[in-house]
């Protein structure tokens, strides 16, 4: 193991002992925000596969993460399953989507794979109002803690869900890692930087896209399943437009292309709204001025920023 | 040397919009020949090897490599069969290091980061870039990234090597260094090299098919495209 990999894992393991740490020490508000944050910062993850590394800005991933919200839920409360296998429907939901979306967006690019996403996400949203009986529309449904309990821990309990909300992070920031030193994730950043280079060196360009999507697709899902699941409650909301542009901010904010900017920028954005909000109505207004004022100072957002000033090699 | 044909077009033609850059090239190359492909800008040089490695679809005509009809493949399909290509226009990955530049054409075929690493420390010392392969390549000199195209291209051990002007904007030291790279590919790998600078054709080509307004005007040994009088008339002609 080469020494720029010794501190590649010493940095990201370590951001891990650290919120496994603070499960320990966080005051009871902090440590409900800090669940929560974790499974939102799996989903930027997933975002940021596509977006930071491949060089593709979808608007459209809500609907990747509301698959797996309502590929878990329903089952829950229609199929009448335990959450494990409604985890892994949620999962399989958002793959399928995420694929089939692929054959249809990958066609365009730029602005025209932006609309296209966007779409069908939009279509994804009116779906689920249509299907207002079973889903509840905007008003969504709540799953009872007697409906959480996976192999016998109560998901509903703040401690077992932040455990489990750590676990998840975990499990998609290693992959993310994984994915982006390995050979795979360097011709999608090669994708990002000049793909017709890259075809024109014998790689599949679509295939690869295609992979990336589905990738990305996927962790959006898992992450969405496992918020219905840890929050007891699954609604139209997470399938609006709202929860497409979410993951672009957090991701841009953080450091797009960076396996840390998700996490940084969901933990920053939260916490951004969570301060303003407690000090004035027009709180927008102030976390607005402060995203004016990153992008101007942190173009390449604070990862990205770090990247840059400190440590060109942080992946 | 010359051994079975592994490249040959048929009738390649390709219009844009009124102008028809390439017409009707019946163009055959035998495996192991270094061929030079010359004439006057805008004669079409670079539209017919762009055709023949998949970057530009055809108007009309077929291409055969090394016995089957590649009409019809991707571009990344026939350079997994054993083809390179290096821009005339530097294309490289401006903002990824010069080693992950190179790593990336290594990739394909040679599986393993120590392997990897073995090959591409090999192609940037072939081709004299040796040092700073952390530097970010867009960070290179215009002649560097032209040696950096290069050492992409050699890494993949193609069948079929494209140089696309590779001399162009060298030092007469680098120039030398091509040269003697392109010697020792001889006989190895079969190379199509579009090239201005008439003294490395002359010194490097098996033959050479000349090109003026998309047709093909003359294809012989060095010498004998030296003499010919339409050659003559064609470089003058547009000065
Ligand atoms: N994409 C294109 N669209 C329109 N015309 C083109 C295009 N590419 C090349 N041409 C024209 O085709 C002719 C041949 O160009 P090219 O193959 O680049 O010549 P060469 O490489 O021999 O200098 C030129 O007249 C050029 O302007
Ligand atoms: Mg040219």
């Amino acid at each position: 193991m080469s020494a720029d990999t010794r501190r590649i894992f010493a940095l990201h393991g370590g951001l891990l002992v650290l919120l496994f740490a603070l499960h320990f020490v966080l005051p009871a508000y902090h440590h409900g925000n800090l669940a929560r944050i974790m499974v939102l910062a799996s989903y930027a993850i997933g975002y940021n596969i596509l977006f930071g590394y491949t060089g593709l800005l979808s608007l459209g991933h809500a609907l990747f993460f509301a698959a797996g919200m309502y590929g878990m839920a329903l089952s829950i409360q229609y199929g009448g399953v335990t959450p494990a296998p409604a985890l892994l429907a949620g999962i399989a939901a958002g793959a399928v989507v995420s694929g089939a979306l692929a054959l249809l967006a990958l066609r365009t690019t730029g602005v025209a794979f932006m609309i296209v996403t966007l779409m069908f996400a939009q279509a994804g949203y009116l779906t689920i109002l249509y299907f207002g009986d079973y889903t509840r529309g905007d008003e969504g449904f709540v799953l009872q803690a007697a409906q959480r309990t996976l192999w016998g821990i109560d998901l509903s309990d703040p401690a077992n869900r932040y455990v489990a909300a750590l676990i998840l992070f975990a499990v998609c920031l290693m992959a993310s890692l994984w994915l982006v030193r390995a050979p795979f994730g360097r011709v999608l950043v090669a994708i990002r930087e000049n793909e017709e280079r890259v075809t024109m060196l014998g790689y599949n360009a679509f295939a690869h896209k295609l992979g990336a999507m589905v990738v990305s697709g996927t962790i959006s899902a898992a992450a969405g399943a496992a918020y219905g699941l840890l929050f007891g409650y699954a609604g139209a909301t997470f399938a609006s437009v709202q929860y497409s542009i979410f993951p672009l901010l957090w991701v841009l904010l953080g450091g797009a292309g960076t396996v840390l900017g998700p996490f940084i920028g969901t933990l920053f954005m939260f916490y951004l709204i969570d301060l303003s909000s407690g000090l004035t109505t027009a709180y927008m207004l102030i976390a607005g001025v402060a995203l004016v004022a990153l992008t101007l100072f942190a173009p390449q957002g604070l990862a990205g920023e770090l990247r840059r000033r400190v440590w060109k090699g942080l992946p | 040397m010359s051994g079975a044909v592994l490249l040959s077009t048929h009738g390649l033609t390709k219009r844009f919009d009124g102008l028809t850059a390439v017409e009707d090239v019946d163009f055959d190359l035998p495996a192991g020949e270094v061929r030079a492909l010359i004439g006057p800008n805008g004669a079409g040089k670079t539209t017919l090897v762009g055709m023949i490695c998949g970057r530009i679809a055809p108007s009309a005509g077929r291409i055969v490599f090394d016995g089957q009809d590649i009409t019809a493949l991707p571009a990344h399909a026939r350079i997994r069969r054993g083809m390179a290509y290096t821009f005339q226009i530097t294309s490289v990955f401006p903002r990824l290091s010069v080693r992950e530049n190179v790593a990336l054409a290594a990739r394909r075929r040679i599986k393993g980061r120590a392997a990897v690493d073995r090959a591409v420390g090999a192609a940037l010392e072939r081709v004299g870039l040796p040092e700073r392969p952390d530097e970010e390549a867009g960070n290179l000199s215009y002649g560097h990234q032209r040696l950096l195209e290069l050492a992409m291209g050699l890494v993949q051990a193609p069948r079929l090597l494209i140089l696309d002007e590779p001399t162009q904007g060298l030092s007469e030291g680098e120039v030398e260094r091509v040269k003697a790279l392109i010697e020792e590919l001889r006989g190895d790998t079969t190379i199509l090299l579009i090239e201005h600078n008439m003294r490395v054709v002359m010194d490097l080509a098996d033959r050479v098919t000349v090109l003026n307004f998309g047709r093909v005007l003359a294809e012989g040994t060095p010498a004998e495209i030296h003499a010919d009088a339409a050659v003559q008339a064609a470089y003058l002609g547009t000065g």
